[in-house]
């Protein structure tokens, strides 16, 4: 009846394991109270979970990634603990848990935090920038959230029942198979990414067909803003990457269930096959993560430095090339597998030249703040601290490119600091940066500035203090992912970074309080214009949050920067002759019944639950079918009732308009 | 110097001390301290690139700093050119500064990585010592064919004299890393790795495995000892006189998970041992496998 799965799931074997289920159960506990409490439960189902709003789902997946970043860091802070005491054999961790632990902040981090806040800032902020009224394709959109919620639930779960994968986030085999590892961690990571993956790889495809289709009149691609084109060059990897991991998680999973051995020891397996699949995706993903940031930059950079980007065309050729570049340099995650000399001599030389475009694009941001006014607002600061530090990652990197040195360095603390000092300052300072940029236009009101930059010092003097030593100790050649090690000369440094975790403890702690400040100050702070920061493109000129159709009349577009040109003439903010019906798609819960039952089987599968699994594709067929028979899917606006919605917008505006 | 209870004085002593014990510490870190010409070559390698990517770094980031601070919105007097947005020639320089840096590294890399292939012998210093070195949970079994002896988590050679290493696993993968000698290189079950090595002078150095493989990975270093001839030559005789063999049949008992493993040497050991190691993950009863029982290369 319940496959493998008996009491013996339960997290009792450790205090800390128990305390982590403990943790989560509680948290989920607590927003149900709150939530029951609020007597939110309606509302939230009505406007949120059934929504097709590409700015809701935006919003969803950003709050996915938020709480997932809570739960990774404090994966992060658990590690940097351990082994800042765990000199001969100390430490805090019960033995076999530090495994899990490196595993699911990895995989959470990438898949579970870096890709829904992407997802969510490309979301919420694209369908605007090229004035159109929604994605593509909405519903999917819808599908694409709650199968990254489902994978993300099963990362959760979890910690309460049985337990996460050991094989850290990259799950090589023939350690990640059925011989060495014959539990239910593996299968729990194989299938939050299997589920989520297809989500993204939807995702990928919506947004390409989104930005070549539904631009608004005017809009050619060399007239779309630089976050929109690295939307559309992330959005053809995400089409074109995710399909690789999808396969070799499937073909791993087909290992473990079916006793097949594509990647196995024996029978002709080859673990080698696996390394190429994963990084086949597994470089275009880090492209995926950070081109979206460089859009986000570029944007900020230009606002907030009151001038127009510098280069637009070299960024925009600089975004391709490195999209393209990125599926010819995933051998590089391996050069000590044995290839011969050409092999590796060739993928050095390409990831090179990824630093030339990539090199281009510093240049063109510090050009940007050149003979600016430049204000410091904390997106301004995160882009600043964003440039200084990412090129020390950049350098870093290219050491890692030259394969003889990559001997030295692989596999070392070393790499482990070069691909956070790419990821934090590239990936997530750009998100952070955008999250404070965007926010009013979300909700209507600004983000408390002060705490904005508390945050932004304490996260930018943690990352140095926690990740410099970790460059050292790599010099030292101490590897990564040890729960104990019997070299003193260690420690300290160890120390060191377990500070700087703290540190960013309290940067995080910095972006609770302003969220907190800014939602009780929301009345002062409030955006009553939908254009706060003087902004250049179309985004800013619709009210924040913009309507539920974001534009009653479809701009027509003629410059680079069409809003800040229409301030200028004076045809920004000009009430049209008339209006027309709209029509938008309609709310309906097929998306999140999809992914809840993504959710339920995938749990049967790791439990091995067969009726249930079953059952829930059974479910999810059937939810398909309906939601593509229903001839209801979109419903009409009047223009009446956009004229209502319209003249209260311009009584908002007041004088403006 | 004293503010509110903080000697100012003192700490700054503390953190002198403390960054002057940093930069003795480093200087005999693994990777920046090589003690043969395969890591020498390798560190030079990785100095040399970073010297030459200095000379675009260093200038980003005082840049960065001084855009900021010198365009910041309060300062009225700073150059304000809100519409310049182009310029051919300054496009041309941000595009030919980074590749010609890439230009040069790309052909010291190109040039290096066959240099320091780790399959290439290594050349001028005389015949190489043969050690067949096997991965397993979680230690390291090193096979001497040519005396044949083996050796558990103890990597021993004269100094001076090539080690030319064939590297396996017999369960997982696994990573060989020795950064004082010769970087590292996976071990794949079923297949054979090379790495090459050695030591200028006698000593004693750290090896370990630097990819995760189970609860045992944390203490699965073993010792590398560079000898005199003549130590290594006693060396080896010592070996000889310790009671264990191995063979078809003790092998799986030496072979089982174990822990943290003290060095245990082997008498003798059947000839063709690492072989079958190799072989057994490629015979499995398939057809169309059979046959093919020797040493296959990871790199075909």
């Amino acid at each position: 009846m319940f496959g493998k799965l008996t009491i013996e799931a339960l997290p009792l074997y450790s205090a800390i394991a128990a305390g982590g289920a403990a943790v989560t159960v509680g948290g989920a506990l607590l927003v149900a109270i709150v939530l029951t409490w609020l007597k939110a439960w309606k509302y939230l189902w009505t406007d949120w979970l059934t929504s097709v709003d590409h700015k809701r789902i935006g919003i969803m997946y950003i709050v996915l990634a938020l709480i997932m970043l809570l739960r990774g860091f404090v994966d992060a802070i658990m590690m940097r603990a351990q082994q800042a005491m765990a000199l001969n054999a100390g430490g805090y961790l019960p033995p076999e848990h530090f495994d899990q632990i490196f595993s699911s902040h990895g995989t959470i981090m990438i898949f579970f935090m870096a890709m829904p806040f992407m997802t969510g800032l490309i979301n919420l902020i694209m369908p605007l920038q090229i004035g159109t009224r929604d994605v593509a394709f909405p519903w999917l959109n819808a599908v694409s959230l709650w199968l990254s919620a489902a994978g993300a639930g099963l990362v959760m779960v979890s910690l309460v029942i049985g337990k996460f994968s050991t094989a850290g986030w990259t799950g090589y085999p023939p350690y990640s198979g059925i011989e060495y590892n014959p539990g239910v961690g593996v299968d729990y990571w194989i299938w939050a990414i299997l589920i989520s993956g297809v989500g993204s790889t939807m995702s990928g495809i919506n947004f390409v067909v989104t930005i070549l289709k539904r631009r608004a009149p005017g809009m050619t691609l060399m007239r779309m803003t630089p976050f929109t084109w690295t939307a559309l060059c992330a959005s053809v990897l995400m089409a074109f990457a995710f399909p690789a991991i999808t396969v070799a998680c499937g073909l791993l999973a087909l290992d473990r269930l079916a006793g097949m051995h594509f990647f196995t020891n024996a029978h002709g397996g080859n673990m080698m096959n696996y390394a190429n699949l994963f990084w086949i995706w597994g470089h275009p993903e880090v492209y995926i993560l950070i081109l979206p940031a460089f859009g986000i930059f570029s944007e900020v950079v230009a606002t907030f430095s009151r001038k127009r980007l510098f280069g637009y065309e070299s960024l925009v050729y600089a975004t391709a090339a490195i999209a393209i570049l990125s599926f010819t340099v995933w051998l590089h995650h391996f050069f000590t597998m044995g290839s011969s000399a050409n092999v590796n001599a060739f993928f050095g030389v390409t990831t090179m030249i990824i630093a030339v475009p990539t090199g281009v694009k510093v240049f063109n941001w510090l050009l940007t703040m050149y003979r600016g006014r430049i204000d410091f607002h904390p997106s301004m600061m995160w882009s600043i601290g964003f440039i200084v530090t990412f090129v020390i990652g950049g350098m870093t990197g290219v050491l890692l490119a030259i394969p003889p040195a990559d001997f030295l360095m692989h596999n070392t603390t070393f790499l482990v600091a070069h691909f956070h000092n790419m990821i934090i300052p590239g990936v997530l300072f750009g998100y952070l940066a955008g999250y404070m940029f965007w926010f009013p236009k979300a909700f209507g009101f600004e983000l408390n500035r002060g705490w904005g930059l508390a945050s932004f010092w304490c996260w930018l003097i943690g990352f140095y203090l926690a990740f410099m030593p970790l460059y050292l100790l790599g010099l030292k050649g101490m590897p990564r992912r040890m729960e104990t090690y019997n070299d003193p000369t260690w420690q300290p440094y160890l120390m060191v970074a377990a500070l700087g975790a703290v540190v960013v403890l309290c940067g995080i702690a910095s972006m609770v309080m302003q969220l907190y400040v800014s939602i009780r100050d929301r009345k002062l702070t409030a955006d009553r214009t939908g254009d706060p920061f003087d902004g250049r493109t179309l985004e800013w000129s619709t009210s924040s949050p913009p309507p539920p159709y974001n534009f009653a009349v479809i701009p027509t577009v003629g410059d680079r920067e069409p809003f800040l040109e229409a301030k200028k003439n004076g045809t920004a903010y000009r009430r049209p002759a008339s209006y027309a019906p709209i029509r938008i798609p309609s709310n309906t819960p097929a998306g999140v019944i999809l992914g809840g039952f993504a959710f339920v089987l995938g749990f049967a599968i790791v439990w091995h639950i067969w009726w249930l699994v079953i059952v829930s594709a059974i479910v999810m067929f059937i939810t398909v079918i309906a939601r593509s028979s229903d001839d209801n899917a979109e419903f009409t606006l009047s223009a009446g009732e956009v004229k209502r919605m319209e003249d209260e917008r311009f009584r908002e505006l007041g004088g403006r308009a | 110097m004293k503010l509110r209870g903080i000697n100012w004085r003192g700490a700054m002593l503390v953190a002198g001390m403390a960054l002057l014990t940093g930069a003795c510490d480093l200087k005999r870190a693994a990777v920046l301290d090589p003690k043969g010409p395969i890591a020498l070559a390798e560190r030079d390698l990785l100095f040399d690139a970073f010297s030459v990517m200095m000379i675009v770094i260093v200038p980003v980031i005082i840049l960065t700093l001084w855009f900021a601070w010198r365009y910041r919105a309060s300062n009225t007097s700073a150059q304000y050119a809100p519409n310049w947005a182009n310029s051919v020639k300054i496009d041309a320089f941000v595009w030919s500064i980074p590749a010609i840096i890439v230009i040069a590294l790309g052909v010291l890399l190109w040039r290096s990585t066959y240099k320091l292939d780790p399959y290439r012998p290594i050349e001028n210093a005389g015949p190489a010592i043969e050690v067949q070195v096997v991965a397993q949970d979680w230690k390291w079994l090193f096979i001497y064919p040519e005396q044949g002896i083996a050796v558990v988590n103890q990597l021993a050679f004269p100094a001076g004299r090539p080690v030319s290493l064939r590297i396996t696993s017999d369960t997982v993968m696994n990573s060989f890393y020795v950064p004082q000698l010769a970087g590292q290189i996976y071990a794949m079950a079923g297949m054979q790795t090379r790495l090459q090595l050695l030591a200028d002078q006698p000593g004693k150095f750290v090896g370990r495995n630097s990819q995760y493989s189970g609860g045992g990975y944390s203490q699965q270093h073993f010792e590398v000892v560079s000898l005199t001839q003549g130590d290594f030559d006693a060396w080896v005789a010592k070996a000889k006189q310790a009671p264990g063999r191995l063979d078809a049949q003790t092998y799986p008992a030496q072979a089982a998970k174990s822990r943290a493993v003290p060095i245990t040497y082997y008498s003798a050991v059947e000839p063709g041992l690492y072989d079958q190691i190799i072989a057994k993950y490629r015979h499995s009863g398939h057809a169309h496998t059979q046959g093919q029982g020797s040493a296959v290369p990871a790199r075909r």
